[in-house]
């Protein structure tokens, strides 16, 4: 693991820099013109917003009824991705959105889940920050509600407001499109596990340094 | 299953609050028919020690076992055993005591409420008073109360916190007393208290706790007042 | 062990409603902050003296959810008030039950303020309330039960955290969002001009998907989160 974190860094740092030029290379849109290729970096962080929902969910339900104190610092630091990646996915959807909507914002069911899920991990990391001591057990109550949510909150809002064109787009992407696609998305992915790996090290460690300086003069 | 234990012995326990340490190694045992006080200014972790001897909290460190089991391998049956009067007495002051008491022997799932609730209040001293609310009684009245729903169910491990706190005299003989008689009937009292005065003559035995730590247990002529000033300055 | 489990849920919950009947505070405030919270909102939205149309769903559920929180927060304050929560927890009855007691109580708490707040809202904003009072009882029972089964769990567990009410919400209201959506429009396709029954009817049945998949988290979550 500590000899893979420099290398994911590395090989992201070096993906993520050369991405503007493959992105740039990649066909001209000719409907939506430069604002598609906001697509390159938006749909990555849109992924992996949803999969650190899942590990924060799986990693709260493994502190509360497995009792392993480690899946807490997975738990955190899944949460403070989703809420990084989450803000990428929102910030970038809307940009997207002024050009193909006129507008920057829609009440359109991926948008409105977005907004809820971004919502829930701050929640989640506001309650971590402020619920003093114990947080870390109701945090992983109020984790479980979040992820039991995520397929129902998609649910919802897509029979709730149906006028979203239905896009499957990302399968039937030409390849001259999806090789940058699938790049970006793998120099995310890289830079996510690396993401996610030292912050959870560094809540082990800090747990650790706790057990240690409890333990100091007990010896 | 007898769910009885004949002793409670605690086990290297601390318990952390962040890097706030609550309590730590924590060690003794007690016998049946033994009243242990627990002595020691405030935030020495009198109440984090009741607390988790009550299971209500869980330790960092070590363990309690009540006779041969913990609280973990206990659950239910070891909760129904203890009886505790917290410091802010449990009762719901919209309530009639009887009510307070009905209700509380529902919960642990005790027969003839009616009658025990009856008896209860016959020993609190308020077989006349049992329908008057909670809030209208003095502190001494509540006080009562309080301890009888601690005991409704014959306890075999009594926690009580403060007990004495703000009784007049009479009151806190009528508690001595009662404990008294529960220390003979076989039961393993725990008192976290102040009141070194009323304390000197009832405990069998004294555990100084400062900054959550042990500072003496040693049993001497001393009076108690003289012990706990060596221990805890 | 079913009959305990109910038994004991069935004491906590009358234990509760006796108390409310002998003090009706949090009865009171609830309903009379349901009230405002529907006179606020009337002035936000009523425009020459004339509400438009279909606003009277939405307006019903956020003063449901609005007053929920307060009623849930104001409940486990009493039980902070004389530790009487530990008292609870220290029994030897299933901690689950306990849950399912405040649970119950708490909805006929709700139900009492909806029964007030339905009409209200249905005179003050013309809504056909009475067209179809069954699906409109069901939408809004279950709407509730959702609600309250995330929101008595997490007023329980946030009795000890020293910001809990400003926490509540914050944490509440996120998580219940698509039991709000269903109820809001649920109860809009039956109040529209021409009612749209089965709409109602798939609201109704999600509503059930999300009861039982709340209940069924909460009451697993219960014990763990309550042990500190």
């Amino acid at each position: 693991m500590k000899t893979l974190n420099p290398l994911l860094i590395g090989l992201s740092a070096v993906m993520l820099g050369v991405a503007p030029w493959i992105i740039n290379a990649a066909p001209y849109e000719s409907t939506m013109g430069l604002v598609q290729k906001i697509f390159y970096f938006h749909f990555p962080s849109a992924i992996l917003f949803l999969v650190a929902a899942l590990i924060c969910g799986v990693a709260s339900a493994i502190f509360l009824f497995g009792k392993k104190a480690s899946a807490d610092g997975w738990a955190i630091a899944a949460a403070e991705l989703g809420l990084v990646f989450g803000s990428l996915t929102l910030v970038t959807g809307p940009l997207w959105a002024r050009k193909a909507w006129g507008v920057w914002w829609v009440w359109d069911p991926r948008l409105t889940s977005s907004l809820l899920l971004w919502m829930i991990f701050s929640a989640y990391l506001l309650l971590r920050k402020y619920g003093g001591p114990g947080s870390d057990k109701l945090g992983a109550g109020m984790a479980l509600f979040g992820m039991a949510n995520v397929p129902f909150i998609y649910v919802s809002v897509n029979v709730w407001r149906t006028l979203h064109p239905q896009t499957s787009v990302v399968p039937t992407l030409p390849t001259d499109m999806g090789i940058p696609l699938w790049f970006c998305f793998a120099a995310f992915a890289m830079l996510f596990v690396a993401l996610l790996n030292l912050r959870a090290r560094l809540e082990h460690q800090r747990a650790r340094v706790e057990a240690l300086y409890l333990a100091e003069d007990e010896a | 299953m007898n769910s009885d234990f004949e002793t409670l012995s605690v086990v290297d326990l601390a318990r952390h609050y962040g890097r706030r340490k609550a309590l730590a190694q924590v060690s003794f045992t007690c016998q049946a028919g033994e009243i242990i006080g627990l002595l020691g200014p405030n935030g020495a972790g009198k109440s984090t020690l009741l607390n988790i001897l009550a299971t209500l909290i869980s330790p960092s460190r070590g363990r309690v076992e009540y006779g041969a089991r913990t609280a973990a391998q206990g659950g239910a049956e070891i909760r129904g055993r203890i009886g505790m009067l917290g410091h802010d007495l449990f009762l719901y002051p919209e309530l009639t005591a009887r009510e307070n008491l009905v209700f509380f022997a529902r919960l642990y799932g005790l027969t003839a409420v009616e009658a025990v609730a009856q008896a209860s209040l016959a020993r609190a001293g308020l077989a006349d008073r049992g329908d008057d609310l909670v809030s209208g009684f003095s502190r001494g009245m509540r006080q009562r109360v309080a301890l009888e729903r601690a005991l409704l169910h014959d306890p075999r491990l009594v926690l009580l916190d403060e007990p004495f706190t703000g009784l007049d005299q009479a009151s806190t003989e009528a508690l001595v007393f009662r404990l008294r008689e529960r220390q003979q009937a076989g039961c393993i009292l725990v008192i976290a208290t102040h009141d070194l005065e009323v304390a000197d003559g009832l405990l069998s035995r004294a555990i100084f706790l400062k900054n959550g730590r042990i500072v003496g247990t040693e049993e001497d002529s001393r009076g108690l007042s003289e012990r706990y000033r060596l221990a805890i300055q | 062990m079913i009959g305990s489990f109910f038994r004991v849920a069935w004491h906590v919950m009358r234990k509760d409603l006796t108390v409310e009947v002998r003090s009706k505070e949090v009865l009171l405030t609830t309903l009379f902050f349901a009230v405002s919270v529907v006179l606020v909102f009337s002035f936000a939205i009523v425009r020459e003296g004339r509400a438009p149309d279909d606003v009277a769903a939405g307006i019903l559920w956020v003063a449901v959810s609005f007053s929920g929180t307060l009623a849930m927060g104001r409940t486990f304050e009493r039980e902070r008030y004389n530790d009487t929560l530990r008292a609870l927890l220290l029994a030897p009855a299933d901690r689950p039950a306990i849950y399912t007691g405040k649970l119950l109580g708490l909805l006929v708490l709700l139900a009492l303020v909806e029964i007030v707040l339905v009409p209200l809202v249905g005179l003050l904003f013309n809504a056909p309330i009475l067209a179809y009072p069954g699906r409109l009882a069901t939408l809004l029972a279950l709407g509730t039960l959702g609600f309250a089964a995330v929101g008595t769990l997490f007023a329980a567990m946030l009795v000890r955290v020293r910001s809990r009410d400003t926490l509540l919400p914050v944490l509440l209201y996120p998580i219940t969002i698509p039991v709000m959506i269903a109820g809001v429009r649920g109860t809009a396709a039956l109040f529209q001009a021409t009612p749209d029954l089965a709409m109602a009817q798939f609201w109704i049945g999600l509503l059930v998907f999300w009861d039982a998949i709340f209940i069924t988290l909460a009451l697993w979550t219960f014990e763990p989160v309550m042990t500190e």
